[in-house]
């Protein structure tokens, strides 16, 4: 990872602890492929036995492999696997801007990217 | 807040896109239909800005250029004085019960010059790549905030406790919520929102959180709420 690759990382919600590869994907950046877990140059090699039916892949490895922590609400048997740690040690990866997607307030999404070509000040606020 | 601002600056080029940090997009709305906003005004119910940009307060900002770069991290980013943060200074504290003045009296103390942000943004759009505050790619990754094992295990742990809150189970959510705040103790977003659904007029103590915005703020000292912006 360079900094002309974009920072995709955040939280996938796991009901059971597999993960479907193609939303691994769409979330992290990390494509699912014969050679293993791989974004940019990178690859990670990923074991037989953590792929699993229907292009499922086993979270604990993907946790293991490529420093994403695991989390559990064992109660309500819900898993979060959280973003990458293991390029910078810091919160942007990259100094590409992800391509952030949320809703406004009439709950329509609005993709970041569709203001390229202009300068953009993204600022943090709260009700609270 | 933001409004007036982008009034000025969408003629020279620069977008407003202002992201709520609320994990209830009904808290947010009523705020974003006052302001009249003509910018894109958004809603990030599970904190997701956190992990992609490392927003750890409000309000903190980021600069993206027009080819999508990132020129300056999170950090915190003060639209100017106004009305808000001008009753917060003048308001006689002897009327208020002694606890809120407690914490008027502590949030009096945090640093912030409102104007320093705005002069940064002003430049920026005036020199664009040559304008001092402009940083390189590496500086923009070395400045940005630390993500060990720690802090990426409180995203999730944050992310868990608001998919279940957003579940209908508040309860659960608060165990998740708290091992949030053990981890990343300088994400303020974690911590207020999280006291917030407790206590909403104090966020103070209570038996769900192991602090409250008043016992952390002294333990840090107000000075250090908001870390110093460098240029």
């Amino acid at each position: 990872m360079g900094p002309l690759s974009a920072s995709i990382v955040r939280t996938v919600i796991l009901h059971d602890q597999t993960v479907d590869e193609h939303e691994f994907e769409a979330r992290t950046g990390w494509a699912i492929k014969p050679q293993g877990a791989c974004k940019a140059e990178a690859c990670v090699p990923l074991p037989a036995e953590s792929r699993l039916d229907n292009g499922r892949i086993a979270a604990a490895v993907l946790s293991e492999r490529l420093g994403m922590p695991l989390v559990a609400d064992e109660a309500h048997g819900i898993w979060a696997l959280g973003p990458e740690t293991a390029v910078t040690g810091k919160a942007l990866t990259s100094a590409v801007a992800p391509d952030l997607v949320l809703p406004d307030a009439d709950g329509n999404p609005f993709k970041l990217s569709s203001l390229h070509g202009k300068k953009v000040l993204l600022v943090a606020w709260a009700s609270w | 807040m933001w409004q007036e601002l982008r009034t000025r600056w969408y003629p020279l080029g620069l977008e407003v896109v202002t992201v709520a940090l609320d994990v209830e997009a009904s808290d947010a709305r009523p705020f974003i239909e006052q302001a009249h906003a003509e910018h894109p005004s958004l809603i990030d119910e599970a904190h997701v800005t956190d992990e992609l940009f490392g927003f750890v307060n409000v309000p903190n900002g980021v600069w993206i250029d027009e080819e999508g770069m990132i020129v300056r991290p999170s950090e915190p980013a003060h639209p100017g004085n106004n009305p808000f943060t001008e009753s917060f200074r003048t308001i006689d504290l002897s009327t208020l019960p002694p606890d809120v003045a407690d914490i008027l009296r502590e949030a009096r103390k945090i640093k912030s010059d409102p104007d320093v942000y705005v002069t940064m943004v002003d430049d920026w759009i005036a020199h664009g790549r040559e304008s001092r505050y402009a940083l390189m790619p590496d500086e923009v990754i070395r400045r940005s905030e630390p993500r060990t094992s720690a802090e990426a295990t409180a995203a999730a742990e944050f992310e868990l406790g608001q998919y279940l809150h957003r579940d209908g189970d508040h309860a659960a959510a608060i165990p998740h919520w708290r091992e949030a705040h053990r981890l990343y103790p300088d994400n303020w977003t974690y911590k207020r929102q999280a006291w917030n659904f407790e206590d909403p007029m104090r966020q103070g103590h209570t038996d769900a959180y192991a602090g409250s915005w008043y016992e952390d703020i002294r333990r840090i000292g107000a000075e250090n709420y908001y870390p110093e912006i460098i240029p």
